[in-house]
């Protein structure tokens, strides 16, 4: 199984092969990303209203999801960057500079919409309790993450301190989230993942996870994507530097 | 063995005669004074807020420092030289940060009581509060680093330093603010006290391996 893995990465190490592979996941997956997302939203529409929450409750079906990225982003880049700097993978600097700012993106989707959920729920548009200051935090990681590599001119350099960078961040964000559980706690514990039977009703649980399955499309889609645009780019470099 | 001490004292003087102790002084401060302006005049406010005003303080003294932790060397070749000697790079690196804690942090720390003295600290609070510091502040260093060995590459890199060590301070931070409100109190808090010190002997452990491998990268 790990040999037949290291077979194929090895394979698609080679940026041409990759790039037709790419080409060839690229529709699919955007379709996939649409129709997911599409259908996602109508379940999420039309689910019926929380007794206590009203029609407000409705921001969950992209609020979770958005969280969940969020942290599949850093996780992403996380390997990616391990991939690259010890075991030599050239396409692991790709990916996780194509991943970094939609992970980025789905963080602040994720602290918006809290606060846009938070102001009517908790009467509070931000408060520092663990989950939100964890996700801050996370957040300043993947910026910092992305400012390495506008900082850093020369692109080899950039490419290995930013898989430095996400290594060692990657140690820090489970130390974030336990201090700060112990530091105060006003949102909402897990309730989708527990060991016992998830608390949240079918009705909702089944829209989440059609939103949750259309972000991860979605996320996979725009990190092909950019690894595409990243990998064109270089060509267009090195073309430019070889005419000159 | 001698070398590392060298290291460590070429590293304090540098910072003692180029005048960044005297600059960390200041700054402390200064933050110290800019506070009553920012929040009003009010003692027993201030006195509530005193401990975590003071942890701010110290932790931007701290980040503005940390530029001068590799940049210097970086720029005029002298972490070249440090790569050839005979003691291992992470043991070069932790000299260094002996060096900058000795230099830099221990002045603050002596200083943090007259801080306090203008935000109407009662000396009965200050025992907990230093033991806070003293068990956190090696963390902060040592992560500090960390920034500052990623960053050291980019000439103006101050605010990218700050940036990539903040993820890292928020934990120290959160225990010792945390620890310092029982400052207040006048109680000893053992458990925050000793998982500062977690903290701070882990950062003993990783930190200077990750700095090494940074700045290994950077001379490349």
């Amino acid at each position: 199984m790990l040999k037949a893995l290291e077979n194929i990465s090895a394979f698609y190490a080679n940026p041409t092969r990759f790039m037709k592979l790419a080409a060839r996941l690229h529709a699919p997956l955007w379709i996939l990303a649409s129709a997911l997302l599409a259908y996602g939203l109508f379940r999420a529409w039309h689910v019926p209203e929380d007794y206590q929450q009203g029609e407000t409750v409705k921001i969950m079906f992209v609020h979770v999801p958005a969280a969940w990225m969020a942290l599949f982003g850093y996780s992403f880049i996380f390997f990616a960057s391990v991939t690259a700097l010890i075991f030599r993978h050239p396409l692991g600097h790709v990916a996780a500079r194509a991943a970094a700012p939609v992970g980025a993106t789905f963080t602040l989707i994720a602290l918006v919409t809290g606060s846009l959920w938070g102001q009517p729920m908790w009467g509070t548009w931000w408060v520092w309790d663990a989950r939100l200051t964890s996700m801050l935090v996370l957040l300043f990681v993947y910026l910092g993450y992305i400012a390495i590599w506008q900082a850093i001119e020369e692109p080899t350099r950039a490419a290995r301190t930013a898989a430095l960078l996400a290594i060692v961040g990657f140690i820090n964000v489970p130390i974030v989230k336990f201090s700060v559980d112990w530091w105060n706690t006003l949102h909402q514990p897990a309730s989708v993942s527990r060991l016992a039977r998830s608390a949240l009703h079918a009705d909702f649980l089944y829209p989440l996870l059609i939103m949750g399955a259309a972000f991860l499309a979605l996320f996979l889609a725009l990190t092909l994507t950019r690894m595409q645009m990243e990998i064109l780019r270089q060509k267009l470099r090195v073309r430019r530097m070889s005419a000159n | 063995m001698s070398v590392f001490w060298a290291i460590c004292r070429q590293h304090m003087v540098l910072a003692w005669r180029g005048g960044h102790t005297t600059l960390a002084f200041a700054f402390l401060f200064i933050g110290v004074t800019l506070m009553p302006f920012g929040l009003g005049p009010d003692l027993a406010l201030l006195q509530a807020l005193a401990p975590g005003l003071l942890w701010v303080v110290l932790i931007m003294a701290l980040l503005t420092s940390l530029d001068r932790l590799f940049q210097a060397d970086y720029e005029d070749g002298s972490l070249d030289q440090m790569m050839l000697m005979p003691l291992p790079l992470e043991l070069v690196v932790l000299g260094k940060l002996l060096g900058h804690y000795m230099a830099l942090v221990l002045p603050l720390l002596l200083a943090v009581p007259l801080a306090g003295l203008l935000l109407n600290l009662a000396p009965a609070h200050l025992p907990m509060l230093l033991l806070a510091m003293l068990a956190g502040s090696p963390a902060l260093v040592l992560l500090g680093g960390i920034g500052a060995s990623l960053a050291v590459s980019v000439r103006r890199g101050g605010l990218l330093t700050v940036l990539l060590s903040l993820p890292f301070y928020v934990p120290v931070m959160i225990f010792g603010a945390g620890a310092s409100q029982q400052a207040l109190a006048g109680e000893i808090d053992e458990t925050r006290l000793a998982i500062l010190g977690l903290l701070s002997l882990a950062s003993l452990l990783a930190a200077p391996v990750a700095i090494a491998a940074a700045l290994r990268n950077a001379v490349r």
